[in-house]
């Protein structure tokens, strides 16, 4: 078990843990709003199909991402409409958006198949991108330094700006911050919005970066890792980014445990850990009484003012 | 921005909409014959030879039989509503192509006795089902004699979808050939569970890469490993289709999979209703299995001995299956000089010596 080996390792728990990081912060922020939505597979999908073709026509993977997180916020924002203006129940249109983004995404995908695209990988020149030692450091997609400078900037976000503590108030208690003045509505479309670009990032991951070509469904449900995770985490940032590494490190453990040999546990169980955890985590959370318990108040819940 | 604008949406719903409107009004004329895939036809890998079978069916075909395909039906109890419907439209014969769809074929074909099924890589027949294989172990056999002789470390990936004797032929193929240029081969094996998860064979291919393999072979559709392997420099193979598109310094080669002149066959025998159930397993020497072109790192000694290989499969006197055999305990299962029979090899659930799996 060499330093090589553990370089390597950790380079691959980065690749398995951003994509549900980045899908997971923007699901952390729609949900401090006090939404719910399940969509997160098929905004992954619709962002990884979005991406991937602007890449194909502009050649330049930097458009490509920006032309994922437009298609995973146009997705977001269909469900915006019907559960904000419409007020249809969350989690029911949440897992049409899934069906419907998967489905949108492969008629998209229709005329990329076959088609690559060249890897969005570092830009840090060779010597260090490519170093033993130091590519731990600057080996990684720009993606991966997004995904990790947007934890904090959520969170300062979330705690220390005005429009932080809106959001956290809608999603505590609509009505009261609704009494006060603040436009509910237009505060959980922009954190729907801002939760379809992560998400479309999330996916674009997969098309651009981890096998750079387009395969329908090719999130293969990791979406729904995604979702689980903001669950495992609390609704907290920092927890987040830990849980993030620590479901990398359970799909990573499962493949090495494969390829090593180790047979006393059967395979199905490792790919049941993330799950596992989040249930672990959860009764945990709940069994700590109600300070634990961190669910915005209004999670779910459709906003009907009398007003 | 590439997003559909809602007029081509219209379009292509309408276009589709006229399509399945228009096939019952010739359906009175040509015969049906149905398809359901696992995977996508795009994932240019297993499912799209498959489809290239089905388009030999039309291009000889065509003025007498109309294929209708469905794509990624799952390996489950929901195959069953889709062979159904596929049935009650019309086909005469259907094609399930996947080992994981044995059980819902026969069950689908006696409710439909006089719908012809013809299920890929399974075992279970009836008065209407008949089995088809093909000897993919014969490729590996000659994938196994150029790993082993160009893998540098020694040490060999294979990454494989479930322990079906499918697979199980492949490792043991790719193995005993490695080994017979290397005796000191050794195969890591990682099952992952599923045929076609991009990210999750790109992460076992990783994974086998750290754990010290220098080439990959896939037993999973899709070209993503060999995009990994591409990204580090090393070396692998194609699974189902020439995949060097991907990849074209890592590709070496691949095995093809050559459905179409079993599928015309069989659709001529039911169109001239001599279609009776059978169990065929044709590899090289009838033309179900081929080998993509090398590629130029593949050198020109270990093309010659992997030539030497398929031409003795070709004209019999090669059989990578002859022992002595030992399996992952050391134990003699076949013994020196004796040939594997065919249904020994149908059910095989053993690793030989050489291989690290998990199970």
């Amino acid at each position: 078990m060499g330093i090589d080996f553990i370089i390597a390792a950790i380079i691959t728990v980065v690749g398995l843990a951003t994509p549900i990081l980045l899908a997971g912060l923007g699901e952390l922020v729609v949900e401090k709003s006090g939404v719910l939505n399940l969509g997160v597979e098929g905004m992954m999908l619709v962002g990884a199909i979005s991406g991937f073709a602007v890449t194909v026509y502009t050649f330049n993977p930097w458009f490509g991402v920006l032309g994922a997180a437009a298609g995973g916020a146009l997705a977001s924002l269909l469900f915006g409409v019907l559960v904000l203006q419409l007020n249809s129940n969350q989690v029911a249109t949440g897992l049409a958006l899934t069906i419907f983004g998967t489905g949108i995404s492969s008629l998209m995908g229709l005329s990329f198949t076959g088609r690559i695209v060249v890897p969005f990988l570092s830009v840090f020149p060779d010597a260090l991108a490519k170093h033993e030692y130091l590519q731990l450091i600057f080996g990684y997609s720009p993606i991966v330094y997004f995904a990790l400078i947007m934890v904090p900037l959520t969170t300062w976000f979330l705690k220390s700006t005005r429009a932080g503590l809106i959001l956290r108030a809608v999603g505590e208690n609509d009505l009261s911050a609704h009494s006060i003045g603040y436009s509910v509505i237009k505060v959980r479309y922009a954190a729907i919005a801002f939760g379809g670009a992560m998400a479309g990032i999330g996916g674009c991951y997969f098309s651009m970066v981890i096998t750079p070509m387009w395969a329908e469904k090719m999130t293969a449900g990791r979406g729904w890792i995604a979702l689980a995770l903001v669950v495992f985490a609390g609704w907290r940032t920092g927890r987040l980014l830990a849980g993030a590494y620590f479901f990398g490190i359970l799909m990573a453990l499962e493949l090495y445990a494969k390829a090593s040999g180790f047979s006393f546990l059967p395979s199905q169980f490792w790919a049941a850990m993330p799950y596992a955890m989040t249930v672990v985590a959860l009764s945990f959370i709940s069994s700590r009484g109600s300070a634990g318990a961190n669910a915005p108040a209004c999670l779910g819940k459709p906003f009907l003012p009398s007003t | 921005m590439t997003m559909i604008s809602r007029r081509t949406l219209f379009k292509g719903a309408g276009a589709a909409t006229l399509a399945t409107l228009a096939s019952p009004a010739l359906a009175e004329d040509k015969v049906k014959v149905g398809f359901i895939f696992l995977g996508p036809i795009g994932d240019y890998g297993w499912t799209w030879a498959h489809n290239k079978g089905r388009e030999a069916i039309e291009a000889e075909l065509g003025d007498k039989v109309e294929t209708i395909y469905v794509e990624n039906v799952a390996e489950d109890a929901s195959a069953i509503p889709v062979l159904r419907d596929l049935a009650q439209q019309g086909c005469k014969l259907i094609f399930t192509t996947s080992y994981g769809y044995m059980d819902q074929t026969v069950q689908v074909a006696g409710e439909f006795p006089d719908v012809k099924f013809e299920h890929c890589t399974g075992f279970k027949r009836a008065d209407n089902v008949s089995t088809y294989n093909s000897k993919f172990h014969e490729g590996r056999a000659v994938l196994g004699t150029i790993a082993g002789k160009m893998s540098k470390s020694g040490v060999m990936g294979y990454l494989g979808s479930y322990k079906v004797p499918e697979v199980v032929l492949g490792v043991n193929a790719f193995a005993l050939a490695a080994q017979k240029q290397n005796p000191a081969a050794v195969v890591k094996l990682v099952l992952i569970d599923s045929w076609f998860d991009p990210p999750k064979e790109a992460a076992a291919t990783e994974t086998l890469i750290n754990l010290g393999c220098d080439i990959v072979t896939t037993h999973t559709d899709s070209p993503g490993p060999l995009q990994i392997l591409e990204q580090k420099g090393l070396h692998g193979f194609g699974q189902g289709a020439d995949m060097s598109a991907f990849a074209p310094n890592a590709h070496l080669t691949a095995i093809e999979d050559i459905w179409g002149p079993y599928y015309v066959e069989r659709t001529k025998a039911l169109l001239d209703g001599t279609w009776a159930s059978i169990d065929t397993w044709d590899g090289f020497k009838e033309g179900t299995v081929m080998i993509a072109p090398y590629s130029k790192d593949v050198p020109a000694d270990v093309a010659a001995l992997a030539d030497g290989v398929q031409a003795g499969y070709k004209d019999g006197s090669y059989d990578i299956f002859t022992g002595p055999i030992y399996d992952q305990d050391g134990a003699l299962k076949v013994k020196e000089g004796e040939v594997m029979a065919l249904g020994d090899l149908a059910v095989m659930d053993w690793f030989v010596k050489g291989v690290e799996s998990a199970s």
